[in-house]
């Protein structure tokens, strides 16, 4: 039989069953949506914690300095004071798999402007904070490396401080005081929300590190610094370069330990990502399982479609059908039940992932990978299911076949 | 004279359990191209399982059957499938066509299975549903037919492959004495254009319009002669009362 003969027969033979037709489409088509939303579903969590990820820093490195131990007790990590700006200077010039260098100069205070005040915290960066942290400017514009050479007194607001001391104003060219130093505003950061820890990462000023340290701390050492590997796959090189420069400067021996740590974003991610894929593959093995149940249900009705149709097989084989037309009639009726249903059900799916994420405000990708692979899938259910019905009416006697009542 | 059929010392033995049943045993027939064979015997004799092993339907168990020629004896499924296709025309008692199906597309049916391109097999159903006398009629589906019609969309269909044999089981079965003379008319008319035809009834009165009757008993031929006195279904429509023209139900 020619191949649209094939499908049309299909196409007639379900048309005469609609309501039959559609409701064995229901399995496939709710398994195929749910395939589809639930590995959206996955998708958009796993892209989710991947910007959150990102929104940290590209390829983020901090460097700590050691703890400090008084009478065997250990205090935290980076409450020594052992780096300097010279670490970061060297780190920038001889670690080649580092590509930006930035030291952290932490204080905090009551900052004022006009007749309002807040408390905050002052960070001292270099200009390379930008790229480092992936941030961006909101206004303004960010201070320069003369800046920090002549330790200027210049600062960029976060956007909770802009909103505390110049609500409903451009801060930009503004004085403010922060402990009774006049500072200049030059820009505003664009907004970066809470952090992982639900740190409200707005709400602090930026200054050149130089600044914080002479003028606002009067020290020489540095809290911490950030760097940037060039790029994810250099993570551990750069994490071994550092390692090896600091030690160097540092002099410190073979068999005495570090007296820094270098942490990187590399371990947080990977914990990250994997416990989304995990929880990707769940979602997607529970809407297979909905989706081989849709299959059952088309290998049920056409077993029942076999038996009823007995004669008609019969008077099929009666006038020149092979065993083989027979299988491919209803084998192709299967495929097409399983193909309509994954069509409507991939619509259905995106549908309903829409409105998830609309409703409930979550992150949802449908892949068009993932559209594909349940649209096969779907195929793959109508020839596996359909099989054995198919066959079963294929092996049929014509003689009993046309006797059927 | 050419050979349509030609069988030789036909047996078939049916296995139930522990008994066998001999269905056939050993028949001889040979029917020549043109011919009209009317099986009759009582229902048991063996008639059927002839008529689905001369269609190819079933294998005999022992014996040799040439269907114009070719010997169909060894044949597997497919093989079998396709003669069927190719040289056999189907009638049956209860008509068997698709229901929900046109009566166009039923006479299409066979011409499914060989590969005919969808205009040809237009064309060839068209004049096959013509020949029978439904021109008009192709867009109705069987349960808008009456049983005249659809026995005779039935014939159409056996005879849309150009066959070498129409075997017709019982065809008058389901019908009235009008409709089964009308049906007659058909294959008389038909036979006379050439077409080999083996009829199986119980009805002597059928059986007067073939040219040759048959008879079985206890799956054996017992009888083999040529009709004298020949029934002309055109005379006898013309001798029956006048009724009412079939209407389309």
């Amino acid at each position: 039989m020619r191949y649209f003969q094939i499908f049309r027969v299909a196409y007639k033979a379900l048309g005469r069953n609609k309501m039959r037709s559609s409701l064995t489409m229901l399995g496939i088509i709710i398994g195929v949506g749910a395939v589809i939303a639930m590995v959206g579903i996955g998708e958009g969590a796993k892209k989710m914690i991947n910007t959150q990820i990102a929104s940290l820093g590209e390829n983020l490195l901090t460097i700590f300095p050691g703890s400090h131990m008084a009478g065997g007790a250990h205090s935290g990590a980076g409450t020594m004071t052992t780096l300097t700006e010279d670490d970061a200077l060297a780190l920038r010039t001889e670690c080649p798999a580092v590509s930006k260098v930035s030291p952290v100069v932490r204080s905090g205070g009551q900052v004022v402007a006009g007749n309002l005040n807040w408390g905050t915290s002052i960070e001292g960066y270099s200009p390379e904070f930008l790229s480092i942290r992936s941030w961006s400017m909101a206004s303004g514009t960010f201070f320069t490396d003369q800046d920090v050479k002549g330790a200027t007194k210049v600062c960029v607001l976060g956007e909770t401080v802009v909103a505390n001391l110049f609500p409903g104003q451009d801060p930009v060219g503004e004085i403010i005081r922060i402990k009774k130093l006049p500072f200049r505003v030059i820009g505003v950061l664009s907004p970066k929300g809470q952090n992982a820890f639900g740190r409200d990462q707005d709400d602090m000023i930026v200054a050149p590190y130089t600044t914080v340290q002479k003028k606002l701390l009067g020290v020489t050492y540095v809290n911490y610094l950030i760097a940037s590997a060039v790029n994810r796959s250099q993570m551990d090189a750069a994490i071994d370069q550092i390692t090896e420069l600091l030690r160097r400067r540092h002099r410190i021996l073979p068999g005495q330990d570090d007296d820094f740590t270098v942490r990187s974003q590399l371990e947080i991610a990977t914990a990250a990502s994997s416990t989304s894929k995990i929880m990707g593959l769940l979602l997607g093995v529970v809407a297979s399982i909905s989706l081989i149940v849709g299959g059952i249900g088309i290998m049920n009705i056409m077993l029942v479609s076999v038996t009823e149709r007995t004669r008609e097989i019969g008077i099929r084989m009666a006038v020149g059908a092979k065993g083989k037309d027979i299988l491919i009639q209803f084998l192709v009726e299967s495929i097409v039940l399983s193909l309509i249903g994954g069509i409507v059900g991939i619509m259905l799916g995106a549908l309903s992932s829409k409105l998830i994420s609309t409703i409930f405000h979550w992150p949802i990708f449908t892949s068009v990978s993932a559209i594909a692979l349940s649209f096969f899938f779907a195929g793959f259910v109508g020839v596996f299911f359909g099989f054995y019905p198919a066959r079963k009416a294929s092996l049929l006697d014509p003689i009993e076949a046309l006797r059927y009542e | 004279m050419d050979q349509v059929i030609s069988a030789e010392h036909l047996v078939k033995i049916y296995t139930l359990g522990d008994y066998e049943i001999h269905a056939l045993r050993g028949i001889d027939l040979s029917i020549e191209k043109g011919g009209f064979v009317a099986i009759m015997g009582p229902s048991g004799s063996g008639k059927s399982t002839l008529m689905h092993i001369l269609g190819c339907l079933d294998r005999p168990t022992r014996g040799k059957y040439l269907l114009e020629g070719e010997d169909i004896s060894s044949l597997d499924r497919n093989s079998l499938a396709r003669i069927r296709n190719q040289k056999i025309g189907f009638v049956f008692q209860s008509f068997n066509l698709l229901s929900r199906t046109t009566a166009l597309e039923n006479v299409e049916l066979p011409l499914l299975y060989n590969n005919s391109y969808s205009k040809e097999r237009i064309e060839k159903a068209k004049k096959a549903l013509c020949l029978v006398g439904l021109e008009g009629r192709e867009n109705h589906y069987p349960n808008k037919l009456s049983g005249g019609q659809q026995q005779r969309v039935a014939i159409a269909r056996a005879l849309v492959n150009d066959p070498a044999i129409i075997l017709a089981d019982e065809p008058t079965g389901n019908l009235d004495t009008r409709t089964s003379i009308e049906v007659m008319e058909i294959f008389q008319t038909l036979n006379e254009s050439g077409i080999t035809i083996l009829v199986i009834t119980h009805e002597k009165d059928i059986a007067m319009y073939a040219k040759r009757n048959i008879t079985f008993r206890d799956g054996k031929i017992v009888k083999d002669e040529i009709v004298h006195a020949r029934k002309i279904a055109k005379d006898e429509l013309l001798s029956l009362p006048e009724t009412e023209p079939e209407e389309d139900a």
